[in-house]
């Protein structure tokens, strides 16, 4: 999963799709998981790392993982593949 | 660890404004009357009705403050079809409220709670023979709602004995649409003066008092006014054409709760009518209505939902959060309109009981029913909930204790929370034996022939 | 010196633009000294949120459907930023809740206000207009309160076709046919509640008065106004300022009848024989409020004296054959002030 070229995020969790023109608002744990797709990481790696860092059972993580990427690709911030 | 929240993703729409705009309650609303929600939750179970002793009391004493301070005799009749659950009668009946019911049931309740029978106002479009007979033993108040029902009570007090206190309930335009006509007699069309000379020439009935009810969530208080004036005209002609002096003026009920309407642009609590406006709107129709100060009726009152409604909470869980085909978020929570029956005309508040962050979602609110109709909340933005997670409804203490529905599951806890923070079980959850203790299979169906 | 510090809503000057932005012009304009204007928006594309030689900075509330108790929370996080003096709010739907907080806001804040009282307020509602107005011995056009689409039918039928099919706080369409009017009822009840309002239409020319009242009768300005260009949504594009004396004399009944207090437009029918039949009283000042400025009656800056407690005295004079030609204008916006509004809920 890639996140597509040009897509600008903020501090604040701001998100711009230039391609498309829409905005969008992420939470803090939202935007952890744009920067790790950034730098490459796997699904499996994120949801590693989540869980050695948050208090969250892996079951409840990936059903709201799949929810995450889901609309993160519904509203064409990210690629699969 | 640091603690998790589900990551989430909104897009922005022009126009549509974010959490700054449609927020609507910034705190978590974690205790009622001092009791922590999640303790409740544990030892009673989710979901679980919840009522405030001291709101109901609170709610109570303002409202005969209301009239009292305007009017030198009045007289609540807790409305028993409202919420029936015997602590909370007995809570408005320690307040000195009467009984108000409209079945049989209702009346041997009112009994049972030790409210003597002359303190029970008997409405209702279908009381029987034995009905009337047991309501004329015991001196209560007969309100006729039509004519076979006065046909039928001129026939029983023939049988003699003791002497009926009747009132017959009118219906009236006051404005007010729709107008309730399917209840009474018409006082327009002369039908209610028509019952009047009927009553009047049985010489064991006694025309005690004239009763109407306008209809329900009244934000009018100019209808009072109007249904008032009226009745006070009703009682004028029949003390000129009879010499005969009514003794108390029913005004009914129909007060509106806090609770907002569906389909209301502005929140309930803000355009409803104080208890005060009522009063004000009422007590001066009486006053100013020409029955001279020292003849003035009683004044009646059979106030329901507004006493009740705010005393009562339901708690409940979040069952699961999904997304529909069409994007939107649905969470399911563990109760549903088979518990929340108000959810079907108001848009109830409902608040996380549990600290949240900034970030919120648009939602629809289901219950846990395998039936389409079962939605709690079309559409409401609340912070973002997860499984388990716990929730409180306000204002669910009208009707939902008594419209309730066995349907799928069975009822809950309900709790009374003293006025020093006690917590009561008023009514224990019902299982399968409660529902099987009154069922009868036949030998050849049964599973266990022991059974 | 200190600065006077004025918050107001109605930044929304889009085709049926609020009276916000004139209204913060007509307070920087007048001889208020040290002012400071703050918006109240409820979107993040209002256009004055963005206009910031004129609103110095902008907060979103929430909308009037949250309730008065969360406009007050948020109005007090505002006022503990800004220490607001006055604030003005300029929408229909949202002055139920003002007037309810208002006594709080002035107790508990020290925020004046200068809003009508309940009765007033309600006595103008569309749907007792028509009572109100003969009490007063102004001519109303027969208006009809529908709850139901069934109800609207049978008085629709009975004031005939074409009438206005109106919503509770806004929006009106003329019907031409049950059709037509059944898809305004089923428009107007899903975005502004029920009752749906009926009215007869009345032929003429439309002119319409702005005014502020004092509270106690008097009126302290009013200035009346004929709409030269009318926009698609019955907006005036152009209008000028009249002389016409007798409708004046109506538009001050009205006021001394309403005990009227802040400012509000009264909008009239003027028939072909010379009747006036009043359409709407509106309860804030309208768009073209700066018309008044322009002809020398600042109607918003006497609001600020009167909400804080000054005497005013009445405005009688003011130019005829002033125009005001509106105009649209493309602000250019950058992204981060976008992002600022939607993530901060200020700017």
């Amino acid at each position: 999963m890639k996140v597509n070229k040009n897509i600008a995020i903020s501090e604040s969790g701001f998100i711009f799709n230039p391609g498309t023109g829409d905005s969008f608002s992420t939470n803090a744990m939202g935007q952890e998981i744009i920067r790790m797709l950034n730098e490459g990481k796997t699904r499996e790696e994120i949801t590693d790392f989540i869980l050695s860092r948050y208090e969250v059972e892996k079951g409840i993580l990936e059903k709201d993982l799949g929810d995450y990427f889901f609309m993160l690709g519904t509203y064409h911030i990210v690629q699969n593949g | 660890m640091l603690p998790y929240e589900r990551p989430i993703i909104t897009r922005y729409n022009p126009g549509i404004t974010n959490k700054f705009g449609s927020r609507v309650d910034y705190f978590p609303f974690t205790q009622i009357d001092g009791v922590p929600v999640k303790r409740i939750i544990d030892e009673y179970g989710s979901p679980c009705f919840v009522l405030s002793e001291r709101t109901i009391r609170d709610t109570y004493r303002n409202a005969l403050r209301a009239f009292s301070t305007r009017y030198p005799k009045v007289q609540f009749a807790w409305s028993y079809k409202t919420n029936y659950l015997n602590a909370v009668c007995q809570v408005f009946h320690q307040e000195g409220a009467w009984a108000e019911v409209v079945s049989m049931f209702e009346y041997q309740k009112a009994l049972q709670n030790g409210v003597s029978g002359d303190q029970i106002l008997f409405n209702g479009p279908d009381k029987t023979a034995d009905d009337l007979r047991t309501a004329l033993h015991n001196n209560s108040l007969i309100h006729i709602d039509h004519f076979d029902e006065l046909y039928l009570l001129s026939e029983i007090v023939r049988e003699g004995g003791k002497k009926a206190r009747v009132a017959i309930r009118i219906n009236m335009d006051t404005g007010v649409y729709p107008q309730w006509d399917r209840f009474g007699f018409n006082y327009e069309n002369e039908t209610a003066w028509e019952a009047v000379q009927k009553i009047m020439g049985q010489p064991n009935m006694i025309l005690t008092g004239l009763h109407c009810h306008i209809g329900t969530y009244m934000l009018s208080t100019r209808a009072y006014h109007l249904a008032a004036t009226k009745l006070a005209q009703l009682a004028l002609k029949i003390k000129s054409q009879y010499g005969h002096r009514i003794a108390y003026i029913d005004i009914g009920g129909g007060f509106a709760s806090g609770n907002t309407l569906k389909g209301s642009y502005l929140q309930g609590s803000d355009v409803i009518p104080t208890m005060d406006d009522y009063a004000e709107a009422i007590t001066t129709a009486l006053l100013g209505s020409g029955i001279p100060t020292t003849e003035l009726p009683y004044l009646y009152l059979e106030a329901g939902r507004a006493l009740i409604d705010d005393a009562g909470y339901l708690l409940g869980s979040v069952v699961a959060i999904k997304r529909l085909s069409d994007g939107r978020r649905a969470t399911i929570m563990d109760f549903g309109v088979n518990l929340l029956f108000t959810s079907f005309w108001y848009d109830h508040r409902i608040t996380p009981a549990q600290e949240f962050s900034r970030h919120t979602e648009d939602m629809v609110v289901y219950g846990p029913l395998c039936m389409n109709i079962d939605v709690v909340r079309e559409n409401i933005s609340l912070p973002l909930l997860n499984r388990g997670d716990q929730v409180v409804v306000h204002r669910v203490g009208a009707y939902n204790m008594t419209q309730w529905m066995q349907f799928i599951s069975m009822r809950p806890n309900v709790v009374m929370i003293d006025r020093e923070g006690g917590v009561h079980l008023i009514r224990e959850r019902e299982t399968v034996d409660t529902l099987n203790q009154q069922e009868r299979t036949p030998a050849h169906l049964r599973a266990n022939p022991q059974q | 010196m200190k600065t006077l510090n004025i918050a107001l809503t109605g930044l929304n000057n889009i085709d049926s633009p609020g009276p916000g932005v004139p209204v913060a012009r007509a307070l920087r304009a007048g001889g208020l000294k040290h002012v400071r204007i703050i918006g109240l928006a409820y979107d993040n594309l209002e256009p004055g949120l963005y206009m910031h030689d004129l609103i110095d900075r902008s907060y979103q509330i929430p909308y009037p459907s949250a309730g008065s108790e969360a406009l007050f929370n948020r109005l007090k996080a505002i006022h503990d930023i800004e220490a607001i003096d006055v604030v003005i709010p300029n929408f229909d739907a949202e002055l139920h809740n003002f007037m309810r907080i208002s006594d709080r806001l002035k107790s508990e804040l020290g925020i004046h206000s200068f809003l009508p009282d309940h009765d007033s307020f309600e006595m103008r509602q569309k749907s007792v207009l028509a009572e109100w107005g003969e009490k007063l011995g102004i001519k109303v056009p027969t208006t009809k309160p529908a709850f139901s689409w069934s109800e609207a039918r049978q008085m629709a039928s009975e004031l005939g076709y074409p009438l206005m099919v109106k919503g509770k706080y806004y929006d009106a369409f003329t019907a031409h046919d049950a059709d037509q009017a059944a898809a305004y009822f089923y428009k107007l009840s899903a975005k502004w509640g029920l009752p749906v309002l009926l009215q007869q239409i009345v032929k003429g020319t439309e002119v319409n008065v702005t005014a502020l009242g004092d509270g106690t009768g008097g009126c302290i300005g009013a200035v009346p106004m004929r709409k030269m260009y009318i926009t698609d949504k019955g907006k005036a594009w152009a209008g000028i300022t009249l002389q016409d004396d007798r409708l004046l004399e109506i538009a001050r009944t009205a006021i001394n009848g309403s005990r009227w207090r802040g400012g509000c437009e009264l909008e009239f029918i003027k028939t072909h024989d010379d009747q006036y039949y009043l359409i709407e009283m509106n309860p804030r000042f309208p768009a073209w409020v700066y018309l008044a400025v322009g002809s020398g009656q600042n109607h918003p800056e006497a609001l600020v004296r009167l909400a804080l407690g000054e005497s005013v005295g009445p405005m009688t004079r003011y130019e005829v054959g002033k125009m005001f030609v509106r105009y649209s204008y493309d602000q250019i916006v950058d992204l981060k002030e976008y992002e600022h509004i939607n993530t901060h809920g200020w700017l």
